[in-house]
This record gives structure tokens, C-alpha cells and sequence, in this order.
């Protein structure tokens, strides 16, 4: 033992109170932190689904136009930046850890600082609704999530706050990149090797490769619409020789493998849920591992899919087009793997298995629509419709947000010690699937019929299907506070201890450890056989 | 595997620390500032100079109880490596935030403004713009480039000696000489604030002779976004590097032992690389 080691937070002492939380260099604190706060902003992101929603409930205006592009934009932007991101980054300082048999995350201030990042973005994204009050401004950034130009050149002040919000957030999520990578290399215990980690961990080492690669240049380029709009640059202007769809190529390099940033962490939980709940191995872990090298690599050359209707030669929507389509052979390999790992189990459905077979379903729509609009012919009829509108939430809601609630459920009785109320747990699952197939299927139909999404009003003709889509709205919404109920009840202490090992067939060195663990786990490294 | 299953000692994981989070707060303080300001608000200039004062403050306490713990020899090889890697893939981050923005000037000169000309005479608000590099767009200004065998290329020669003189010093301090180290690190300074006057003469002259702005269509600004983030890494670098040299003169570092050192000389060469990619495809094509 060494002198200097009097100087390190050894035992569970920690300071109480909020300066526990405010200072903290403890990897399940700020993975704590990270999961609170992205629940919060989850709540926060789907009151404004629940206001668009209303507004599309009968065809007549509730709020002016303004104040609906607003609420859809802070909607994207808020789901996607600060419910979904911190979540997946959340388990991954909580459980990436323990599952690779280290002491902490490699870089326990940094780490900190990346989450307190968040929270002030937050605030600036949502701000401008509060300055409106007050006579100052006109209100959020309306240009939806994707802030096309020229019109985000020609917002108000909200599209700076956005600007501003983004730069916090990229510094967090690189931030977060680079701590998750050096720990994955540096902080394993002896005889762990690479393709010995969980496969969580493999999912997050690619995510975060992923946001090395591509949050700089969306940083690049929201400083480039900064000038644009108070420096007297021409970036996105023809008058000046720029070009407005050279700022979709900016984002959509960013915006594309953002979508996979969001999905693969829980790719990665989804076999850790799927073997214990069959109470089979995993199938086929050398095969999903490079099924998310080839996800990655082939997911920042696919990013002009998005662009097909804003004009582009017939040799680069070819190349898109069937690039964009080569992404559903690692995906199917994945499923493939999934469904290989469930094949004549025992299974039994507790809530976290009943989410994760729920997110097969719904994110097998998401991807096989994706096909549907990754073909250039086709995308012409379903570009800017409700049918991307309905594809994009199979595949981001029935995607992340369901392997995100399968994990929450699955991991919550090892970090608070307690089991959740199975019951209300299975209702929550079978209300969030039937309310959020009754909101999206209609979008399908409302899309193919031709309206278009970021509008207000609509014809009377999508009466009747926006209706049933408002109603399964508020059916899924609701559900989500039996979730939050439930965390709160297991936070207070509700309901019988858990075990170490949780459930029957969990496997892995975070199931070693007593729940809930202790502060410091694995100080002295455990030798991997 | 004898090598892998050795045990690797104890990690250090730091104490609760009140920095980071009053580094966040500083840094919304300053977000905050900036878009008050350029909207013109009253507030923006009182939240821009708080921030940055709490940033100043934070940056000076934080890296200050860093090195009292590196020099107090809390730090060992399992915790350097984490160090160097961290370096790394940050260094590798802003490959990426270049890569962007040269992706930028390579789509604007072979794509944006060659299909701007090309249009039909029929459909175009422009039916006289021709492609050209460097292009004022249909409607900008005429101006002058700066040729790169001015300052340019006198720069070019300066930030390659400053990788050199860097080296120098590198050799030194593993050498256990001190004297080699604080004589090198102290050129390195220098030459990096010359590079940085005579980056700042060229941007004066670029505006008052050349006709050369920010607001002079797609090259002027790609020339100011492209040289001026550079020039904003050289200025942080001079920073890194004058804090390194203080440290030296105080007698921090061991031959062995000196993370920050290699670090700032990465960062360092990182610019320099930079710079000869933007002398040729700025300056010189």
C-alpha cells in the first residue's frame, strides 16, 4: 500500500445532501444522475407530444402555427438529445463498471462535469418559452429538430439558445465518448479480454466511436449557422455562392449515425435481458459484436438518404439508396442473434422480458419501413409525410425507448436493492404497446393518404385517423406514470428485498455483487477466468 | 495468459470535486452571455463577463489541484495511461472537427458553386455567375486573396520550427536537462506568438487592403472559419504551453514521468499538422 492512497474516497463515506450529488467522482451517483435526468426530461418531452397531439386531435387550430413548430421542435430535441442520450450514457456509468470488473470510470471528474453539462442545455433549449412571457423574443427555435436552412438562418433568438444548448451537449456527449472508451481499454480486470466483455460494453465502445466521429462536425456546422446569422457570412446562401443543402449534409452526417448513437446501447442490453429471462447463453456473440462494426462503419456513408427529394445526382441516390439498404443485413443479424438466443428457452415474461420482446416487434416495423423509405423512388411519395413521422417513432420509440425502459426494470432492483410491483409493471407494458400502436399505425395510413408533418391543421379527410392517433397518444402518455409511480415507490423502499443475483438467469459480474452494490465496487480488480 | 491476469494495483479515483460543476455553471453563464449579446440584449455582457471570470477562476483551481496531485505522486502508470488515451481520442475529436470543416471548403469550391453556374440560363437568378475558385458568389463584393508566399509561407516556417524546437525541449526533459527544456519550451512560446501577430496582421490587412471579409461570399468566410479556428488553437496551445513552461522552471516533471508535457506537445503538432493542410488548400490551391 502507498501513503498517497489516504488521499482517495476509499469507503462508502460520501458527503449527504446535494453536494453528494453537485461534486460527486462516483460512477453509480452520476449514473444516477444521468437516468433522474433523463426521466425528468422524458416527462418533460412528452407533455409537448401530448400539446402536439391535442392540437392534432380535431382539425381546427388550438395554438398559433408559431407556438405548434415550436412545441414539435423542443419535442425532437428534447427526446432525442435529453431523454434518450443521457439514458443509454446513464447505464453505461452505471453498469460498464461493474460488468468489466473496475474501480470507477477512468476519468471520475471529467465524468462528472460531462453530466452537469446537461442540465444547463437543458435549460437553454427551454428558456426562450419562458423570455416569451416576459416580452422578450418570439419563443423556441421553430425549424424542427433538423434546423434546415434558410429558415434557421432566419429564426429568432431561440435558434441561438438552440446553437448554444447544442455545443453544451456535444461537449457532454464527448465528454462521456472518451471516458467510456478509456475505461473500456484501460480499466478491465486482468483476463478480460475484448471479446470476453459483455455485450453491452461492446455496444457502447461503437456508440461512442460513433460520437467521436460525428458530433465535431455538427458542432462545425452550427457555428457556421451562427455566423450565418449574425456575422455576415454566405454558408447556406446562393447570393454568396453558398449552398442551403450543404447545411443537410452537415447535419445529416451528424443526424444519421445519431440514430444508431441512440439505438445501439440498446441493442447491446437487449441480449443481457433476452439469455436471463430464457435462461440460455447468448447466441452468437462474435456475430452480433461485428454486427456493430458494420452497423457503425456503414452508418456515416449512408447520410444523404435523408436528402433524396432536396436534388442530387441519380449515381448518389443510387449509392445511398442501396448503402442505406446494406444496413439491414447486421441489423437482421442482430435479430437473427435474438431470436436464436430465445429458441427453445424457458422463458418467463416478467416485465423487462415483456418490454424486450415488445421491442423486437415494434423496432422489426421501424426497420422494415426504414427499407420503404431508403429507396430513392419510393421516398419521393413518403418524404416530409406522417409516414416518416410513424417510421421514425417505431424506430426510436419502439427502438431505444422500449430496450431503455427493458433495462430500467431489468437493472432496478440491482441498484436500489428493491423489486418493483411486477403487476403494475405488466400493465405499464401492455398499455405503452397498445397506446402507442394505436397512435402510429394511423400515421402510417394519414402518410401514404398524403398529409404532410410539421403542420398544424389538415384536411377533414385525416379526421377520423388523427383522432385515434391523439386518443392512443394519450393512452401510451399515461402509461408512463405507472412507470414513475413505480420508481417512486421502489426509491421509497416499497417491496421485497432482491437477491445478488436478482433474477434466476442473470449472468455477469454486476449479478456477483450484493444489491445494492456498494459504494466502491471492485477496488481490488477480480481475475477473470 | 501470465501478463494479462497480473493485478494492476489501485486506481486512483479522486475525491468529490466542486470544479466541475462550477465549470459547468460558468460555461452557462457564457452560452447565456453570448446569445443575449448578439441578440442585442442588456443582460448579455454582465453574464458573459461573470462566466468567464468563474471559467478563469475554475480552469486555475482545478488544473492547480491536478498538478499538486501529480507532483505529490498520486498518479502511476495505470492512471498515465488513462491520461494519454483521454489525450488521444480528444485529439481525435478534433481531427473530426476539422475533417468537417475542410469537408466544408471541398463541397463549396467542387460542388456548391461549380452547380450554381451550371445551372439552365432559363431557371437561374444568376445567369452570368461563372464557376471560379476562390468565388464572391453571384452577388459578393470582388476582393483579393492573400498569396501564400507572404506571411503565410513565413508562418509555415515558423510553426515547423516550433515542432522542432518543442522536440528539443522533449529531449531534454528525458535527458534530465533542464536547462534544454525551459530554453526550448520558451522558443516554442515565442514562436507560436509570432505566428499569432503575423496571423493577426494578415487578417487587418485582409480587411482594410484585400476587400477580403468574413462577409465577402463562400471563400472569405471559409477562409476566416478555417484560419481563424486554427489560429483559436494556436492561442490555447501558446496557453498549454506557457503553463508547461512554468511548471518546468518550478521544477515539475520527471524524466520518466510527465503526462501534461506530452500532452501539450501532441496538441501542438496536432496544430501544426493543421496548418500545412490549410497552406496548401487555402493558401496554395
Amino acid at each position: 500500500m502507498n501513503a498517497a492512497h489516504a488521499h482517495d474516497a476509499h469507503h462508502d463515506e460520501h458527503p449527504s445532501g446535494m453536494t453528494r450529488w453537485l461534486f460527486t467522482t462516483n460512477h453509480k451517483d452520476i449514473g444516477r444522475l444521468y437516468i433522474g435526468f433523463s426521466i425528468i426530461m422524458f416527462l418533460v418531452g412528452g407533455i409537448l407530444a401530448m400539446l402536439i397531439r391535442t392540437e392534432l386531435l380535431k382539425p381546427q387550430l388550438l395554438f398559433s402555427p408559431e407556438l405548434y413548430n415550436q412545441i414539435i421542435t423542443v419535442h425532437g430535441l428534447v427526446m432525442v438529445f435529453a431523454a434518450v442520450m443521457p439514458a443509454t450514457t446513464g447505464l453505461a456509468n452505471y453498469l460498464i463498471p461493474m460488468m468489466i470488473g473496475a474501480p470507477d470510470m477512468a476519468l471520475p471528474r471529467l465524468n462528472n462535469w460531462g453530466f452537469w453539462l446537461l442540465p444547463p442545455a437543458a435549460v437553454l433549449l427551454v428558456m426562450p418559452f419562458i423570455l416569451m412571457l416576459f416580452g422578450i423574443g418570439n419563443g423556441a427555435i421553430d425549424t424542427g429538430w433538423t434546423m434546415y436552412a434558410p429558415l434557421s438562418v432566419q429564426g429568432g433568438l431561440g435558434v441561438d439558445f438552440a446553437i448554444f444548448a447544442v455545443y453544451l451537449m456535444g461537449a457532454s456527449s464527448l465528454l462521456s465518448s472518451i471516458n467510456i472508451i478509456v475505461t473500456i481499454f484501460n480499466m478491465r480486470a486482468p483476463g478480460m479480454t475484448m471479446m470476453k466483455m459483455p455485450i453491452f460494453v461492446w455496444s457502447w465502445l461503437i456508440t461512442a466511436f460513433l460520437l467521436i466521429a460525428v458530433f465535431p462536425p455538427l458542432v462545425a456546422g452550427v457555428t457556421m449557422l451562427l455566423a450565418d446569422r449574425h456575422f455576415g457570412t454566405h454558408f447556406f446562401n446562393a447570393a454568396g455562392g453558398g449552398d442551403p443543402v450543404l447545411w443537410e449534409h452537415l447535419f445529416w452526417f451528424f443526424g444519421h449515425p445519431e440514430v444508431y448513437i441512440l439505438l445501439l446501447p440498446t441493442t447491446g442490453i437487449m441480449p443481457h435481458i433476452l439469455s436471463t429471462f430464457s435462461r440460455k447463453p447468448v447466441y452468437g456473440y462474435k456475430a452480433q459484436v461485428y454486427s456493430f462494426w458494420a452497423i457503425g462503419v456503414l452508418s456515416v456513408v449512408v447520410w444523404a438518404h435523408h436528402m433524396f427529394t432536396s436534388g442530387m445526382p441519380v449515381a448518389a441516390q443510387l449509392y445511398f439508396m442501396y448503402a442505406t439498404m446494406a444496413i439491414s443485413i447486421p441489423v437482421a443479424i442482430l435479430f437473427f442473434c435474438w431470436f436464436a438466443t430465445i429458441w427453445q428457452g424457458s422463458m418467463t415474461f416478467e416485465t423487462p422480458m415483456l418490454f424486450a420482446l415488445g421491442y423486437i416487434v415494434l423496432f422489426g416495423v421501424g426497420g422494415l419501413t426504414g427499407l420503404i423509405l431508403s429507396d430513392a423512388v419510393a421516398d419521393q411519395q413518403y418524404h416530409n409525410s406522417y409516414f416518416l413521422v410513424a417510421h421514425f417513432h417505431y424506430a426510436l420509440f419502439g427502438g431505444p425507448v422500449m430496450g431503455i425502459i427493458a433495462a430500467t426494470y431489468y437493472y432496478l432492483p440491482k441498484i436500489t436493492g428493491r423489486m418493483y410491483n411486477e403487476t403494475l409493471g405488466k400493465w405499464h407494458f401492455w398499455q405503452t404497446l397498445i397506446g402507442f400502436n394505436l397512435t402510429f399505425i394511423p400515421q402510417f395510413f394519414l402518410g401514404i393518404a398524403g398529409m404532410p408533418r410539421r403542420i398544424p391543421d389538415y384536411a377533414l379527410q385525416f379526421a377520423h385517423l388523427n383522432m385515434l392517433s391523439s386518443v392512443g397518444a394519450y393512452i401510451l402518455g399515461s402509461a408512463q406514470l405507472l412507470l414513475v409511480y413505480n420508481l417512486i415507490q421502489v426509491m421509497r423502499g416499497v417491496g421485497k428485498k432482491a437477491t445478488t443475483q436478482v433474477w434466476e438467469g442473470a449472468q455477469g459480474l454486476e449479478f456477483t455483487l450484493p444489491s445494492p452494490p456498494p459504494y466502491h465496487t471492485f477496488e481490488t480488480q477480480p481475475v477473470i477466468q | 495468459m501470465p501478463a494479462a491476469t497480473q493485478s494492476k494495483g489501485h486506481y486512483y479515483v479522486p475525491k468529490p470535486s466542486p470544479y466541475p460543476v462550477m465549470l459547468s455553471g460558468a460555461i452557462f453563464l457564457v452560452a447565456m452571455g453570448a446569445v443575449l449579446e448578439i441578440n442585442a440584449l442588456k443582460a448579455g455582457p454582465w453574464s458573459l463577463l461573470l462566466g468567464g471570470v468563474l471559467f478563469v477562476y475554475v480552469l486555475f483551481h482545478w488544473f492547480g489541484n491536478v498538478v499538486g496531485e501529480s507532483e505529490g505522486g498520486v498518479y502511476h502508470a495505470w492512471e498515465d495511461r488513462s491520461f494519454r488515451m483521454g489525450m488521444v481520442w480528444f485529439i481525435l475529436s478534433e481531427i473530426a472537427f476539422f475533417a468537417g470543416l475542410f469537408g466544408v471548403l471541398f463541397y463549396e469550391r467542387n460542388i456548391s458553386v461549380v452547380s450554381l453556374a451550371s445551372l439552365s440560363r432559363t431557371f437561374t437568378p444568376y445567369p452570368g455567375f461563372t464557376a471560379a475558385w476562390p468565388s464572391a458568389g453571384p452577388l459578393g463584393k470582388p476582393f483579393s486573396t492573400v498569396s501564400p508566399w507572404g506571411i503565410p509561407a513565413i508562418n509555415t516556417l515558423i510553426l515547423l520550427s516550433s515542432g522542432v524546437t518543442v522536440t528539443w525541449a522533449h529531449w531534454g526533459l528525458k535527458a534530465g536537462k533542464r536547462g534544454t527544456t525551459i530554453a526550448g519550451l520558451a522558443l516554442t512560446v515565442a514562436l507560436g506568438l509570432m505566428f499569432l501577430g503575423f496571423q493577426a496582421h494578415e487578417f487587418y490587412e485582409a480587411y482594410t487592403k484585400l476587400g477580403l471579409t468574413l462577409a465577402s461570399g463562400v471563400y472569405g468566410a471559409t477562409f476566416f472559419l478555417l484560419t481563424g479556428f486554427h489560429g483559436l488553437h494556436v492561442t490555447i496551445g501558446v496557453i498549454m504551453l506557457s503553463v508547461i513552461l512554468v511548471r518546468c522552471i518550478k521544477g515539475h516533471f520527471k524524466p520518466d514521468q510527465h503526462f501534461a508535457f506530452e500532452a501539450v506537445s501532441w496538441y501542438w503538432h496536432f496544430v501544426d499538422v493543421v496548418w500545412l493542410l490549410l497552406f496548401v488548400f487555402v493558401y496554395y490551391l
